[in-house]
């Protein structure tokens, strides 16, 4: 039974599940993820481990409510428990030896982003962490990010909180006055990540990307996660989820994110329906 | 008197323009009347060629005798002191290669109908026999099986009834292999699968589906902590293949394990099904196996108004079940053979719209011995659709090899063992089915696992003394 310690809702659209899975929190490493199934006949969905407790043997989960399957993740109380959970899947983020690094987090991609600055800190790299939201609602995890960065920078589009303007004008900035990073580590929604990597190449800045494409299995079984890297085909699941920024074909990896568009904001309405219903 | 009718008795079957729009299963079965008037036809032959066809060597005249004077639960029991899923194999063995192949009755006519009898002895068995089994004494020993396949589950049965703690480790959600994730409803229902799965278990097998064997625990550590004292590695050949020709990565492409997945296990035919899967109009699968038969056939049910084998060699090569083809062809899936794709053509905004192929011809035999497509010169030509299957075969998934120190693969990813028995280069660690032959059939997992089954308890007693 992988039954829900914990729920706390971050922001009006992000919600953390603690889940009780004592054999997942014994193994995962920062940059693993796990496949969810809310319930008995809900889709498989992917979500990065956004952090885990080896003696309580919990996992916590940080999701957007962007779609159906989220939706329904969304409708579980404290004390229920997720149908299916499954992990920890892919590779962990590699940090060994890295000393200085900056990890870059758009919206719910800093819940993915956390884990892996607070392993960076934990073995002692200088980690500079700036983040970016679309306004000072959806900010979440600050204090979270304050006690494991050296340095922490939070961007809105809207200048209703932090600084005013996207992640990759201070990144620019910092490179450019030589902070001098080994790399940068940057998740977030494909297109920020595309500009990241369009503003760190020019100085040859290494940089890792954290890719999610649409899933099923996620243990290599089917395929629909493959990217095109360095021109070869890579499953993501297996591969990754971490890729070399510089080699990735965002252009195709977006696309290929928007496959299922219309079958998606049907099921979607279908979803806020029955909620509804249940709430009546 | 044997009846000497030289025709099988005709499986009732739904009508292909009917089926070809719903995911029920196309072959009704017979009636107790055509089983009994089938098995007449069996000549009860001294030398019974017909066993030697059958990779688990079912007495078949033994059973098929029973069947003709109307005793369905002795038949039953004939079969099962050989085969673990008769419901399974009796729908989906190549028969015509296999038992059928050698029954002497196909010289002047067609052979007797074996797979639809022992489908009829295994569904007669389940719906009309309720007794539960027991679970036998414990013995004190503990099994762990990797996959739950028809080959892992055979062994988990088969040391089961010796009084072992079995405990299966299945990666996905539920608890099959293939007979969940890829054989669609209308060939083989679920239903019949999870009724296996329940027997296993109320024999007092433990099955721990979700669980990854390599990332979330490691075959050393079931070993070594978990204290179980011999690991059945059964986890199946999963990884798919693609061309590597320009425009795979195309929205429109698909691998057959993702289209089939998606279709089956997640049940994406379904109404309100939360999986999506693409509506096609026009659909192109490439390859000539069973795989390639059951992605058009799913295709054309999900509406599909083309759908098209795209298959190298001939009509004669293609590796699929007879059966299969010839339920394809009645549903009205077009087989494009001699044709092989070269590229994947995208509209403006990324989707599939085509595909040019060249045709081929047939040249010498090769290493395989089938006669080697070679492409005609100038044969180029596209055809046009909007989604591609690409259904070429699989390989061993590389996640049971990397993380297990000391277990060999060959070349291909196949997990080499020292013949029947299925014992690896690991002391104590077996293997069998898809994972050490790559893509093979159900009877041959399940016989992998009955000998394999046979192999641990042997090594387990002689550590004993
Ligand atoms: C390795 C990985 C880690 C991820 N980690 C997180 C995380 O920590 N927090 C978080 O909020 N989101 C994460 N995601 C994205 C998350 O999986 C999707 O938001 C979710 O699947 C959407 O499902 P839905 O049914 O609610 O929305 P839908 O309306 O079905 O889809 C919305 C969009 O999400 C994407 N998506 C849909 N289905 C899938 C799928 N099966 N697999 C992947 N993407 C899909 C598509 O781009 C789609 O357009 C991760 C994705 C991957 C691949
Ligand atoms: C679409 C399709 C149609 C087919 N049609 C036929 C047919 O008509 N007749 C026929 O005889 N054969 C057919 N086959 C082939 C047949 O299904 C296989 O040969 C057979 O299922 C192999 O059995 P197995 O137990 O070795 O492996 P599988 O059935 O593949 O089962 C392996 C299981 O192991 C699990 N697994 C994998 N890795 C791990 C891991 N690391 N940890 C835990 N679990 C893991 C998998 O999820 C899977 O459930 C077909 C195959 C396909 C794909
Ligand atoms: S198990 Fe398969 S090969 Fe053997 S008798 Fe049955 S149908 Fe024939
Ligand atoms: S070969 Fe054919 S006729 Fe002879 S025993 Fe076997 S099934 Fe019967
Ligand atoms: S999700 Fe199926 S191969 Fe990666
Ligand atoms: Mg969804």
């Amino acid at each position: 039974m992988f039954t829900i310690i914990k729920r706390r809702e971050l922001n009006p659209t992000v919600t953390e599940l603690c889940i009780h899975a004592p054999l997942i929190a014994k193994k995962a490493k920062a940059g693993q993820f796990i496949i969810v199934r809310a319930k008995e006949d809900s889709e498989r969905i992917p979500l990065t481990i956004a952090g885990f407790d080896r003696e309580a043997g919990t996992v916590s989960i940080i999701f957007q409510v962007v779609g159906a399957g989220t939706m329904q993740l969304n409708s579980l109380k404290e004390g229920e428990a997720v149908h299916d959970f499954v992990g920890p899947l892919g590779k962990a983020t590699e940090i060994e030896g890295l000393k200085n690094v900056c990890v870059v987090g758009g919206g719910v991609g800093c819940a993915i982003a956390l884990p892996i600055a607070q392993a960076l800190h934990e073995q002692g790299t200088k980690v500079t962490g700036i983040v970016g939201f679309r306004n000072k609602d959806l900010v979440i995890l600050e204090d979270e990010f304050r006690a494991c960065c050296d340095e922490f920078i939070i961007m809105t589009d809207d200048g209703s909180y932090g600084e005013k303007g996207v992640v990759t004008a201070p990144l620019e900035k910092k490179i450019v006055e030589g902070a001098n990073f080994d790399e940068v580590i940057t998740i977030g929604p494909l297109i920020m990540m595309k500009f990241v990597v369009k503003t760190t190449k020019p100085h040859n800045v290494k940089t890792v990307v954290s890719m999610n494409p649409i899933m099923v299995d996620g243990t290599g079984m089917c395929g629909g996660c493959r990217l095109t890297v360095g021109g070869q085909t890579k499953f993501a699941c297996v591969d990754g989820p971490d890729f070399d920024g510089f080699e990735v074909d965002f252009d195709e990896a977006m696309h290929r994110g928007t496959m299922y568009k219309p079958f998606e904001a049907h099921a979607r309405e279908a979803e806020c329906n029955l909620l509804k219903q249940e709430v009546q | 008197m044997p009846n000497m009718d030289p025709k099988k008795c005709p499986m009732p079957s739904q009508e292909p323009n009917v089926r070809n729009k719903n995911f029920k299963e196309v072959a009704l079965g017979y009636t107790e009347e055509m089983a009994v008037n089938e098995a007449k036809r069996c000549l009860q032959c001294k030398n019974h060629p017909c066993r030697s066809g059958c990779p688990v060597e079912i007495d078949i005249p033994g059973f098929i005798k029973h069947v003709a004077e109307g005793d369905f639960e002795a038949a039953y029991n004939v079969i099962a002191q050989s085969s673990a899923l008769p419901a399974v194999c009796g729908r989906v063995c190549p028969q015509e290669h296999q038992c059928e192949g050698k029954c002497v009755r196909g010289i002047k006519g067609e052979t007797v109908g074996i797979g639809r009898l022992e489908r009829f002895v295994a569904d007669w068995y389940r719906n009309n026999v309720h007794t539960k089994p027991t679970a036998p004494a414990p013995n004190g020993h503990k099994v762990a099986v990797i996959g739950a396949g028809p080959s892992g589950l055979t062994v988990a049965g088969d040391l089961a009834k010796l009084g072992y703690k079995v405990t299966v480790y299945e990666a996905l959600h539920v608890a099959g292999g293939v007979l969940m994730y890829g054989i669609p409803e209308f060939r083989l229902p679920k239903d019949i699968v999870q009724h296996e799965v329940e027997g296993l278990k109320e024999l007092g097998v433990d099955i721990e589906t979700n669980m990854v064997i390599g990332k979330v625990l490691t075959i050393d550590e079931l070993m070594n902590d978990y204290g179980f004292e011999a690991v059945y590695v059964a986890s199946g050949a999963g990884l798919p293949r693609f061309m590597g020709i320009p425009g795979e990565s195309l929205n429109g492409v698909y691998s057959a394990n993702e289209y089939l997945t998606r279709v089956n296990l997640m049940k994406a035919y379904k109404e309100d099904s939360r999986t999506p899967i693409m509506k096609s109009k026009s659909v192109a699968v490439v390859g000539g196996g069973n795989v390639a038969m059951d992605a058009a056939r799913c295709a054309k049910r999900l509406g599909a108004e083309n759908v098209y084998i795209v298959y190298r060699r001939g009509m004669a090569e293609l590796p699929a079940r007879k059966e299969e083809v010839e339920h394809a062809e009645e549903e009205g899936i077009v087989f494009k053979t001699l044709t092989n794709p070269t590229e994947v053509l995208g509209d403006e905004n990324g989707w599939v719209k085509g595909m040019t192929c060249v045709e081929m011809e047939l040249g010498e035999p090769d290493a395989s011995g089938r006669r080697r497509p070679i492409v005609k010169e100038g044969s180029e030509f596209v055809l046009n659709v909007d989604t591609m299957i690409m259904a070429l075969g699989t390989s061993p998934n590389p996640l049971i090899r990397s993380t297990t120190p000391g277990l060999d693969a060959d070349k291909h990813g196949c997990l080499i063992t020292n013949g029947p028995d299925g014992l690896t280069s690991r002391p104590m660690v077996y293997a069998g089915g898809d994972a050490v032959t790559g893509a093979a059939t159900v009877i041959l997992a399940m016989g992998a696992g009955k000998e394999a089954a046979r192999a641990i308890d042997a090594a387990i007693k002689a550590k004993e003394q």
